[in-house]
């Protein structure tokens, strides 16, 4: 019954979950100061909807979508809006912004709620999925509503949800599948539903048996879908790998996982999409893990989209002497910050800490030695290798053919690099500098 | 490390809550990384060469040490002194040149004069690997280029083969022809008698007490290395067994004087610089193909051309030839394979 599935090549990193994977979400503080961006999603950025001086109220919409692939704005607390501007955010871009400075008493516009959430059709799920202005919490933070649109020629047949967790570090999803089982099963089934389809998937990573054996019990009456267990390895969470473990189909090269009948979503959403459905609460808050030896006291919270990094890290007993390195989202694939005063947006996992004694250095690299151990681990079995190789001599349209497009930089060759190559970078620049 | 961490981040930024300053280091992801280095790989093939080293000096006494050490001294300070000279990074500390050092001293008959490791030494070490862009960038193995310069410039001083006998005084030690020299000239009927019978002739092969060079010839010592880098997956199966086993069925078939199929491979196995080479020369990361497929190519290649030479070409011996010509095929083999990529086998008429 729980057989180990999972993908050819990927990696073991020290996964380190034991810091936070025990504590049990807890509400942040109502934070005195929120900072909105309007562009938290893959898309247009929302149209903003509030002038200078407004009074909100949580759960009011400040910005609208400004097109197809974009995703509304709400109010996370109750307040005056004091400032749209240009912001830094987390992933080092300057979006414009609402900043709210907060009345105190955190009253919310009233909400649809929909007692009888099963019988909706789906469209009336994905309007309302799209007017909770849900967008993938797994970092990507693409359109929910959209990605539950695909077109007439791509049948979807299979819904996975994606509770494999494999940034180290990490353990939102966790803590969310063991607390909150039913939710989880919920929301799965309406997205079965605004899809039409009638199997469903959740895919756990081996090392969370408390989170397997709640989404077990949760879903034991639900015929139409399927717990797996899934190996622990790097990266068993990204979409293609992840329907590889669980489906074996193979998403084509430059494809899209409906071009297999699939669509995966992230455990987090599956909630903020059951929440949205059956209460009609918009997307305002998610549970960011904040952890790594350089935070006093690692937890998982419940933070108010917006709430700035620095005031988390506050009421996480703040840093210690000798943190080096704060990262939004995981230590594989998150982004270092500059700022702490960089908001916690609607794909923000996590906040993690390095310490000095956890940090590495990436400042001095070799040529490479082509000892393959990239090719051995790259989860798209490309060649990594000579792509570095290549991209280091400006020769990016020669990478083009080694399928550069192909990486979607889970940093795997750059992990086991003995010669220490700054391959996403190399990765990354090719791609800047070459279209598709 | 920590003082390196205070340096490349001069820049502070305030944080909003508890008044205090920190500085942040921003890199690209990923944060963690292995603790793998190209340090560590080298020093971990040195230290699996220990056993065979240990076993030569064992036979030839302390003219392995002598050897070996004026090969290892030289590599390691030339390394040292053109990087200095040319205000490079300095890297010589990280195990690749005392390998190039101990490979060549290995590869050398023990009775050679001193000039020989040092002369062997700078070709190898500047000429084959500085001269191309250092370590990474070479397209030859630095130590086979470093004995074939040594080969062709000094051929008789390379042949002189001494006995095994743990000589003090190496000069004065007897010369003798290796098993590969016998079976070329004389046969393998000759070469049982030289050792007795067959099951002599395959131990004698196997713990290395034979003529040959310093660290090529106890097959046993070197398989114990070769299983160390094996366990710890600095090399895989792919280039050793399909040298060794092309090696193998071409000795069988190819190898007799009865006519097909009666040669006897192993050997062809036990002797010469085979097991050296297949396990620790071949699979040398800079010159062999980086796609396992590839390394298959390569491994046959060697394995085919090391029999060609020894059946058909002048030398007793062909490994060193083999594996410096498969260098030059290695990035072309390499261009030619390719893993299987995900998402490949469905490439369809849609794009979108």
């Amino acid at each position: 019954m729980s057989k180990v599935a999972t993908f050819e090549r990927g990696i073991h990193p020290k996964y380190n979950k034991e810091l936070s994977s025990g504590k049990s979400i807890t509400p942040a503080k109502l934070p005195q100061r929120v900072v909105i961006p309007l562009s938290q999603h893959i898309g247009a950025p929302a149209k903003c909807e509030v002038k200078i001086g407004d009074e909100v109220k949580k759960g009011q919409v400040i910005g609208t979508p400004a097109g197809f692939v974009s995703s509304p704005v709400h109010s996370s607390i109750s307040g005056k809006v004091i400032a749209i501007a240009d912001f830094p955010t987390a992933v080092g871009r300057l979006v414009p912004s609402v900043v709210i400075e907060s009345d105190g008493k955190d009253e919310a516009v009233a909400f649809k709620e929909n007692p009888n959430y099963m019988n909706l059709g789906a469209d009336e799920i994905k309007a309302a999925i799209k007017d909770a202005g849900i967008v993938g919490m797994g970092g990507a933070a693409f359109p929910t509503n959209v990605k539950l649109s695909p077109p007439k020629e791509k049948p979807i047949d299979t819904v996975i949800l994606n509770g494999a967790e494999c940034e180290p570090y990490l353990t939102a999803d966790h803590r969310l599948m063991a607390e909150r089982p039913k939710d989880v099963v919920e929301g799965l089934k309406i997205i079965m539903k605004s899809l039409g389809v009638n199997k469903g998937y959740i895919g756990i990573e081996e090392n969370k048996p408390d989170a397997i054996a709640a989404i077990k019990s949760a879903a034991s009456g639900e015929s139409s879908i399927e717990v797996h267990t899934l190996e622990i390895k790097y990266p068993q969470g990204a979409e293609k790998m992840l329907i590889k473990a669980i489906k074996n189909r193979e998403v084509p090269s430059k494809g899209l996982p409906m071009d297999v009948g699939v669509v995966v979503q992230n455990i987090g959403t599956a909630i903020a999409i059951y929440e949205a459905v059956r209460y009609g609460k918009p997307l305002i808050e998610r549970v960011v893990t904040v952890t790594g030896r350089g935070i006093k006291e690692p937890r998982n919270m419940m933070v108010r989209v917006g709430t700035l990094l620095s005031d988390v890290i506050e009421q996480c007993g703040g840093l210690v002497e000798g943190a080096v390195k704060v990262i939004s989202g995981g230590p594989m694939m998150g982004f270092a910050q500059w700022t702490l005063d960089v908001p916690v947006t609607k794909g923000t996992s996590g906040i993690l800490v390095l310490s000095e004694e956890e940090y590495v250095s990436s400042e001095e690299y070799f040529a490479c030695i082509r000892c393959g151990r990239c090719v051995d681990v790259c989860p798209m079995g490309l060649n990594p290798s000579m792509l570095s190789i290549l991209i280091e001599k400006g020769h990016y349209e020669e990478a083009k053919d080694y399928n550069l497009y192909d990486c979607f930089e889970c940093g795997s060759c750059a992990y086991v690099c003995p010669a220490k190559r700054p391959m996403v970078q190399f990765m990354r620049l090719a791609k800047s500098q070459v279209k598709p | 490390m920590p003082k390196q961490v205070r340096h490349d981040t001069k820049r502070k930024i305030e944080m909003a809550t508890d008044v205090k300053t920190h500085p942040l280091i921003v890199s690209v992801s990923p944060h963690v990384r292995d603790e793998e280095s190209i340090a560590k790989i080298m020093w971990t093939v040195n230290f699996a060469l220990l056993p065979a080293f240990i076993m030569s000096v064992y036979y030839f006494g302390p003219r392995a040490v002598y050897v070996t050490g004026l090969c290892i001294l030289t590599a390691v300070l030339s390394e040292h002194l053109f990087q200095k000279g040319l205000n490079r990074k300095i890297t010589s500390t990280d195990g690749s040149a005392f390998l190039t050092g101990l490979l060549l001293g290995m590869n050398l008959p023990p009775a050679v004069p001193f000039y020989i490791p040092i002369a062997g030494s700078l070709v190898a070490v500047v000429i084959t690997k500085m001269l191309f862009g250092g370590l990474g960038y070479n397209i030859f193995n630095p130590a086979l280029v470093g004995r074939a310069f040594l080969l062709i410039s000094w051929p008789k001083l390379m042949t002189i083969w001494s006995t095994p006998t743990a000589q003090f005084l190496a000069m004065d030690a007897r010369t003798t022809a290796t098993p590969l020299g016998i079976l070329k000239e004389e046969g393998a009927v000759k070469l049982m008698e030289v050792f007795g019978d067959k099951a002599s002739l395959y131990s004698q092969l196997l713990m290395g007490n034979r003529a040959g060079s310093l660290g090529e010839t106890s097959a046993i010592a070197l398989l114990i290395g070769a299983a160390i880098l094996i366990y710890k997956r600095y090399i895989t199966w792919h280039i050793p067994f399909s040298f060794l086993g092309t090696v193998a069925v071409a000795a069988w078939i190819f190898g007799g004087r009865g006519g097909l199929f009666t040669g006897d491979p192993v050997i062809h196995l036990l002797s010469g610089g085979l097991m050296l080479g297949a396990f620790f020369m071949a699979t040398d990361y800079v010159t062999c193909p980086t796609i396992k497929k590839g390394q298959i190519i390569f491994g046959i290649g060697c394995g085919a051309i090391t029999m060609l030479i020894r059946l058909k070409g002048g030398f007793p011996e062909g490994v060193m030839f083999a594996i410096l010509l498969m260098n030059c095929f290695a990035p072309l083999i390499d261009r030619g394979v390719s893993p299987k990529m995900f998402g490949a086998v469905k490439k369809k008429e849609e794009k979108k």
